[in-house]
């Protein structure tokens, strides 16, 4: 009996994390289920249910997808750059001999990373702005002035210059931990790469790529839930627009519940965002456990 | 060896130090322009981008702090000191729990602690509100300190609990002989140990709590509860057309972080990748 006691007594020393977490984690995220199924006034105060009929608007709501067709495109380019982009670039500066010039150029990249996406993204609201960004002003002073516009202002160019930032942002972050994951590889392994007289192509293909092959994995999967999770960038840059041509389901989401009074409509996007985020988790935490047993 | 790399090494090191030297320039001049442009006027900004100010006077950064900066910078400060000091003691408090003390359903509580780490505060941000209006602390500094804390606790405790878990167990028994409680083990002995990870943690969660948005976008409105990154578009709003007072108060805004990043950059790589890699 003193034991039993004993023992829940050490639970004091979880309860404010636990109740920290279960009150402003987990009891939201079971609450947004109900209110998906509202029709919900904020200002009249007047509920309504409705069933799933807010996920049937989802469907047939053009903006719903172009907005999910944006994280994707997010996601894409996001793989290319900060999963393999960055990898390449961690082991071309693992490659350099000077420690003080390997440190000096991880540090140089991750900058960006270290300043607010406010900041990073009003930065690039005048570096594309028309008249005095830097873009087009770049591009008239090598002669490619014609090429000039409006990046932010257009539909055909908003949500890639908005990416284009993202990436300005974040490769130095994963190149960081890339550069980690290298530097972890014992240096036995690439000694006997080089009495075999092997390339640095092929040291990268054969050495360095299969095993730094699971923090590949777990940035890929990190990658693709922060692309799903965008907000701060498009909503400084272009809040959704021109046109929601830069809509994403963060934005959108925030749109439709805290501009367009529609909190229901907002929650079942909120639902499709955590179906997205645990599937990657899922696949995280899988990725994870399958490295667990090979070791 | 460099003999060894033989005509084409050589050029293929030419090209990749081009390559490194070259986005090295990319990532910094932008920033640097933005330094530059809170020292222009506006006739300055808006000529040649690429020039250099006239007079460098720090008149804009005046204007900036006097403009709502000093009150956003405050409740930025604010707001990172209290939820870094609440969110590191609340996850090494439960690090501890987890690690040290034999309590029931520990791997049940384990799991529940770190699942918050999966779920993105987006989805939770509907309810939230309602929660928040109801409680009364909407736009208040405490919404702010409150989901910091919840929503960084999970993240912390994992990174505290990994460590926890590598501390040698005669620690515990040395502790028990010296007829030290669970209090002063925790206090005099674990978490002097566990400096190292509290140090990345705390640099980490300052990272976090000094560039978050959405939740301060969301739950705040007005100069005396908003932060600085939620302040910097307002400034931006009311003050757009004195663009060069703006670029002043994001200076002002980053400054701290990266010189922050410099500092503490060991602990902060280590922090990461010990975050990431587990």
């Amino acid at each position: 009996m003193r034991t039993i006691f004993h023992r829940a007594l050490g639970l004091a020393w979880v309860i404010p994390a636990l109740a920290l977490v279960g009150v402003f984690v987990y009891l939201p995220l079971v609450q947004n289920f109900g209110f998906s199924t509202l029709k919900w006034d904020i200002y009249s105060g007047s509920q309504e249910y409705i069933g799933l009929e807010n996920y049937r608007k989802l469907l047939d709501d053009p903006v719903f997808w172009s907005s999910f067709g944006n994280n994707l495109l997010y996601a894409v380019v996001s793989i290319v750059f900060q999963v393999f982009g960055a990898l390449l670039l961690a082991a071309l500066i693992e490659s350099i001999r000077s420690e003080r010039w390997r440190r000096g150029l991880r540090a140089v990249y991750f900058i960006p990373s270290a300043i607010s996406l406010t900041v990073a993204g009003l930065l690039f609201y005048f570096i594309y702005e028309p008249n005095l960004g830097l873009l087009n002003h770049a591009l008239e002073a090598v002669g490619l002035g014609q090429f000039g516009q409006s990046w932010l202002g257009q539909e055909s160019t908003a949500m890639f210059a908005i990416i284009a930032m993202s990436q300005w942002q974040g490769f130095g972050y994963s190149t960081l931990l890339f550069a980690v994951a290298i530097q972890r590889i014992p240096s036995e392994i690439y000694g006997a790469a080089a009495i075999d007289g092997t390339g640095p192509v092929r040291r990268f293909v054969h050495v360095t790529l299969p095993l730094v092959r699971e923090m590949t994995g777990l940035m890929t999967m990190v990658t693709i839930s922060g692309a799903f999770q965008v907000f701060n960038e498009v909503m400084v840059m272009t809040s959704g627009g021109p046109d929601n041509s830069t809509q994403v389901l963060g934005t959108w989401l925030y749109r439709s519940g805290f501009v367009r009074n529609n909190f229901g409509y907002a929650a079942a996007i909120a639902t499709v965002l955590f179906v997205i985020t645990l599937g990657v988790a899922m696949a995280q935490l899988w990725v994870t456990r399958r490295r667990r047993v090979e070791w | 060896m460099v003999s060894r790399l033989g005509f084409l090494g050589v050029i293929a090191r030419l090209f990749m130090w081009a390559f490194l030297l070259g986005l090295a320039v990319v990532v910094l001049y932008p920033l640097l322009w933005m330094a530059l442009n809170g020292f222009k006027t506006n006739a300055e900004l808006f000529g040649n981008p690429f020039a250099l100010p006239v007079d460098w006077s720090f008149d804009n950064y005046r204007k900036a702090w006097n403009r709502g900066v000093s009150d956003y910078l405050t409740t930025s400060v604010l707001v990172t000191v209290t939820s870094t000091v609440a969110t590191v003691f609340v996850s090494a408090w439960a690090a501890y729990g987890l690690t040290r003390v034999n309590i029931p359903l520990n791997k049940v509580i384990t799991a529940v602690i770190l699942g918050g780490l999966m779920l993105a505060p987006t989805v939770a941000l509907v309810p939230l509100v309602k929660m928040f209006q109801a409680m009364g602390l909407y736009n208040s500094f405490w919404a702010l300190l409150i989901l910091y804390t919840a929503f960084r606790v999970p993240f912390t405790t994992f990174l505290i609990r990994a460590y926890m878990l590598d501390l040698p167990r005669e620690v515990d028994e040395a502790a028990d002989v010296d007829g030290a409680g669970r209090w002063t083990a925790f206090w005099r002995i674990i978490l002097p140990m566990c400096k190292p990870i509290i140090t990345s943690t705390v640099l980490l969660h300052i990272l976090f709590a000094w560039n978050e948005y959405l939740f301060a976008m969301v739950f705040t409105s007005g100069s005396g509860v908003q932060t600085l990154p939620v302040g910097l578009t307002s400034l931006m709003s009311k003050h757009g057309t004195e663009f060069p007072v703006v670029f002043a108060g994001m200076v002002i805004a980053a400054v701290p972080v990266v010189a922050l990043f410099f500092f503490g950059q060991r602990y902060i790589v280590k922090g990461l990748a010990d975050g990431i890699g587990k």
